[in-house]
């Protein structure tokens, strides 16, 4: 593996298998009555957010405690950058305290490029603007095969706004890597102008690909977007592109519903669905801390088993 | 440091060589006119140049102006110049130049920007209106006029506001600009456009009355609110958000047809996309008086580098407005620049500190430097391609941007009685760009990494050099 996570393409298939094998050992640690694991001990990670995800952060600072590494929470609000230190002097700041890996949420595409350029350390995307949040697209990928039992050749429909989301982008490129077949679902307006460019199937009708669909994954709608008419009113966004009980019903009896967090209930996803059986939502979030342990310990751990003996 | 570099210098002559201090008694004889910079040059002899790419000539300047041209050797002169293997070309002309000063000191200043200017081997440049305060008042424009005065290094012709602030509420004073010491002639909100149709169609009128043009910065403001790189595959992988072609292209057709309906004359700044050409090839047909630049970032670069570079993805040294386009793009603009539909290469340089640079991508200012390799990235991609011969660039650089902004004494002929602005250009040096090493005081260069073709050895400025051996004088 490369000594960044930063791009779900950057991965080689071996490479993300590589992390969801090395997700299941983990997920045995997170069953025991003790969940931590020495293994990163007397490394430092550095959750340098700049941007609000509470949940994002908790589940990074939950993988690296688990592991034993000692943690740094950088927020942006309150520190030294809203006084308007540059991305560059924090990095070096980082850079200078010894951070072994740097965990970056940042509102601007491509922030974790930059990073990488400034620092010594591991640099591993958390969300950047509108480009990647590779774990994400992990998490979700060790989600649908712990439910299926398969990626290759699964039928997976990601839906809403792809125009503005990073959980589409590295989705698309993971589960491409993969050998599953993504077909985006979204208004023209909310779809990138070159996105016949990617490899993966789109459409307008959600009605037409759900049937076909092992996975269907809605992305959240910014109610903002409403504004930039992007799309008439939260109501015709609902009935065209939400997943309700009557769409539910339409699909086939194994297919899954997975959702990013955090939902918008009765917007893209209904109540019912959201909380239904098949709903994997809940699973993600448990499971994003088991995967992000994954990559923390091969980016850091090096190449020794993830627990004793295994390999 | 050896100019050139290459072939033909076998001779004991070095190229661009100057033999100057044992001729003392000529410059005392001939004592009197004394160059911008103060130096005293009153004859100057350069031998063998290859004018416009033709057979070596010698070209003789005497107080300033091309006195005779032919086999001079043997003639005496203040100082003589060996040209060997060098094509002269008249001197530069650069319609889009942002000095930054006033205002932005940091980043550039007159005196440096003419400096980068003159190794660049231009002669003339137009320098932007948005600096801080804005070129708005004939105050202003008459202040950054006199600095290019002051320093010499080349002419600086101010561009003036086209409204007050560059708000796009009211015009600016354009007569008091024209009529003041500064004679403007060339006005622009360039950095913003003037998206009111009403608006653009009262200034392209009232420029009339003066010979103005309106140089305009087409780019529609609705359509490419926080836009960041051209909107196609690169920034959609990328998650950038897209100024699309569209939004610089109705600007230009509205502009195309306002200009037609009031009769006046319209030049097109940095035009970036084949759709662009189109129209203005179009508005051409017609017998409009519509003219337009490109510049040489978009003759060479793409959308591409955003996203791989040899200085890594993401790198804002690829920011800029408009943004680079495709491969498609670069095509269409290079073929009207050779047809004669964009009519000159203009840099738009633009220079930032190293602090607005170095930033994430979308915190970073836009704009790239370009004064000291527009003619090596010119050649790159126009001369070396076959779409241009040396006559063509010296069209393209400085006869047809001069004849736009309306400079007399730029962009003659290099012929008996013609003002001596003049640069020796080898085009058989090969070099990586340094960024370390410019005359600029910033250094966000896009072809750092890059080998480009030629160098510019000499630059005169009506007889006197502005640059030798490579160099400021």
């Amino acid at each position: 593996m490369k000594s960044h996570l930063i791009s779900a393409g950057d991965l080689s298939r071996d490479d993300a298998l590589l992390i969801l094998d090395t997700a299941e050992e983990l997920a045995r640690v997170s069953e025991r009555s003790i969940k931590k694991l020495p293994t990163l001990r007397g490394r430092t990670v550095v959750n340098l957010f700049f941007e609000d995800s509470t949940r994002t952060r908790i589940s990074f600072e939950a993988a690296a405690k688990r592991l034993s590494a000692d943690v740094i929470n950088f927020s942006a609000k309150g520190s030294s950058v809203s006084k308007g230190e540059s991305l560059k002097d924090t990095a070096l700041t980082l850079e200078a305290m010894g951070a072994d890996a740097v965990v970056i949420r940042h509102p601007a595409s491509g922030a974790p490029h930059r990073l990488a350029t400034w620092v010594r350390g591991s640099v591993v995307n958390a969300g950047d603007g509108t480009h990647e949040h590779p774990t994400q697209a992990l998490l979700d990928a060790f989600s649908m095969r712990r439910r299926l039992g398969r990626l290759e050749g699964l039928k997976v429909a990601v839906v809403g706004d792809v125009l503005h989301s990073r959980v589409a982008r590295s989705n698309v490129l993971l589960l491409h890597t993969l050998g599953a077949e993504v077909t985006l679902v979204a208004p023209p307006t909310l779809l990138p102008v070159s996105v016949e460019t990617w490899p993966c199937q789109v459409s307008y009708d959600l009605d037409a690909v759900l049937p076909k669909s092992d996975v269907v994954m809605m992305l959240r709608v910014q109610l903002e977007r409403m504004n930039a008419a992007y799309f008439p009113s939260a109501r015709e966004y609902s009935r065209r592109y939400g997943l309700d009980r009557d769409r539910f019903a339409r699909l086939h009896d194994d297919a899954i519903v997975m959702h990013p967090g955090p939902m918008n209930r009765g917007m893209e996803i209904s109540a019912e669905v959201a909380d239904s059986r098949r709903s994997t939502v809940t699973e993600q979030v448990a499971n994003g801390v088991t995967v992000r342990m994954a990559v923390l310990y091969l980016l850091l751990g090096g190449s020794e088993p993830a627990i004793g003996g295994a390999e | 440091m050896s100019p050139g570099g290459t072939a033909k210098r076998e001779t004991g002559h070095v190229t661009g060589h100057v033999t100057g201090p044992e001729t003392e008694r000529d410059n005392e004889r001939d004592a009197g006119e004394t160059g911008p910079r103060g130096r005293a040059v009153t004859t100057v002899l350069i031998r063998r140049a290859r004018v416009l790419g033709g057979e070596p000539r010698d070209i003789l300047i005497r107080d300033g102006v091309v006195a005779e041209l032919g086999d001079l050797s043997g003639t005496a002169a203040g100082l003589t110049v060996d040209a060997d293997g060098l094509i002269a070309l008249p001197g530069l002309v650069d319609l889009h130049t942002h000095l930054r000063e006033p205002g932005r000191e940091d980043a550039e200043t007159v005196e440096t920007g003419t400096q980068a200017a003159a190794v660049g081997g231009y002669t003339a440049v137009h320098a932007m209106a948005n600096t801080s305060p804005v070129a708005d008042t004939a105050g202003v424009v008459e202040q950054v006029w006199r600095l290019g005065r002051q320093y010499g290094h080349c002419d600086v012709q101010p561009v003036g506001a086209v409204t007050s602030g560059l708000e796009g509420r009211q015009l600016a004073e354009l007569g008091a600009m024209a009529d003041s010491a500064a004679r403007v002639r060339v006005f622009s909100d360039d950095g913003k456009c003037v998206s009111d149709a009403v608006l653009m169609r009262r200034a392209l009128e009232y420029v009339k009355a003066f010979g103005g043009v309106v140089a305009q910065h087409a780019q529609e403001p609705r359509l490419t609110e926080g836009a960041q790189l051209n909107e196609g595959e690169v920034s959609g992988r990328l998650g950038l958000t897209g100024w699309p072609a569209v939004a610089e292209e109705a600007i230009i057709a509205r502009d195309c047809l306002l200009a037609a309906h009031v009769g006046s004359r319209l030049h097109v700044c940095h035009v970036s996309t084949a759709g662009s050409v189109e129209i203005i090839r179009w508005a051409k047909s017609k017998g409009w008086d519509v003219t337009a630049e490109v510049t040489p970032h978009h003759l060479l670069l793409t959308d591409a580098f955003a996203e791989s570079s040899p200085l890594g993805p993401y790198n804002p040294i690829y920011k800029v407005n408009p943004p680079l386009r495709t491969q498609d793009d670069v095509r269409a603009l290079r073929e009207a620049l050779a047809d004669g539909t964009i009519d000159c290469v203009a840099t738009d340089h633009a220079p930032h500190p190293v602090e607005d640079k170095e930033t994430e991508w979308g915190a970073a200012a836009m704009g790239m430097i370009g004064l000291e390799t527009a003619l090596s990235v010119v050649q790159e991609a126009m001369v070396e391609t076959g779409l241009l011969d040396w006559a063509g660039v010296a069209d393209r650089m400085s006869v047809r941007p001069a004849r736009i902004g309306r400079l007399a004494a730029h962009g003659r002929p290099i012929e008996p009685g013609a003002p001596a602005n003049i640069t020796l250009y080898d085009p058989s040096a090969r070099q990586p760009v340094d960024p370390g090493s410019m005359a600029s005081r910033s250094r966000n260069t896009p072809y750092e990494g890059m080998t480009l073709p030629g160098r510019v050895v000499a630059t005169f400025l009506r007889g006197t050099p502005t640059v030798l051996e490579g160099k400021l004088v």
